[in-house]
């Protein structure tokens, strides 16, 4: 019964960490990737609090680390947004295809 | 039985959410599905009595990156970006998303889990969430909290800097 609930949430984190990934892959518009990027992140934190709750060890390592991976998380969206912001007052655009700089 | 209900419920929301975070075409109402989606998996963290990271992801998802993201939609309101949205590996991207599921979804049901008994007593995650991570994961706190004074600071450099070169 426990095993069929673990199963659940891992199927659901499954579900939104590929739907993270096509949007990743398939969208031009960077804010679309960074929100796809934290769907992804989503789906890791339903895994990781998911096998702190079911696994047989008594431990809430899973917990520490989804709460680690929010805490980078906000980093990174405080972050990408300045870098996006800087490249939109250059070049005037956030499509990823026209950004390449470092082409 | 009626917790999987629930469960089911949360799922298909949650999920559908994050399928209209990708497929719509307006950069706003991805937003907003984007919200749906976040709370949704709070919802989530809520049933599996996490009730400090369904705190914690209500406020710094729900509230904080939401509303940066949307910040950043306004700040960045281009003319191209209603035509075109996605580029030219969208079947790629579709292909290798649908293997990655398949394969995640067939290790998930096919491994032969070891479960505890998970308890139900809800104060015991906070009380043993704090004293773990004040213990053991001590450092890594803090080096938690100097990561987010240096985005911080980077932020703010990179925003100013961007100004004054334009």
């Amino acid at each position: 019964m426990d095993a069929l609930a673990l199963q659940h949430y891992l199927l659901l984190s499954a579900g939104l960490f590929a739907v993270g990934l096509v949007g990743v892959l398939a969208k031009r518009n960077v804010v679309v990737i960074l929100m796809s990027i934290e769907l992804m992140l989503n789906g890791v934190n339903v895994a990781l609090v998911a096998f702190s709750r079911y696994s047989p060890v008594d431990e809430l390592a899973g917990h520490i680390f989804a709460i680690f991976i929010i805490t980078v998380a906000a980093a990174e969206v405080a972050i990408g947004l300045a870098i996006l912001l800087t490249i939109f007052a250059r070049r005037n655009t956030v499509d990823a295809a026209e950004i390449n700089l470092l082409k | 039985m009626i917790e999987t209900a629930i469960l089911g419920a949360i799922g298909i929301i949650t999920v559908a959410a994050a399928v209209g975070v990708v497929a719509t075409r307006s950069v706003v109402y991805a937003a907003v599905f984007l919200l749906v989606s976040l709370v949704g998996v709070a919802a989530l963290f809520l049933m599996m009595l996490a009730e400090f990271i369904a705190l914690a992801q209500v406020l710094i998802y729900g509230g904080a990156i939401t509303i940066v993201l949307l910040f950043a939609i306004m700040l960045t309101r281009a003319p191209e970006q209603t035509n075109v949205q996605d580029n030219a590996q969208r079947p790629l991207a579709a292909m290798a998303c649908v293997g990655l599921f398949a394969l995640l979804v067939a290790a998930a049901l096919a491994t032969p889990w070891r479960t505890r008994d998970p308890g139900a007593d809800p104060m015991a995650e906070f009380t043993a969430l704090s004293e773990l991570l004040f213990s053991d994961f001590l450092i890594p706190f803090e080096i938690a909290s100097l990561v987010l004074l240096v985005a911080l600071i980077g932020a703010v450099v990179l925003t100013r800097s961007g100004r004054e070169g334009a």
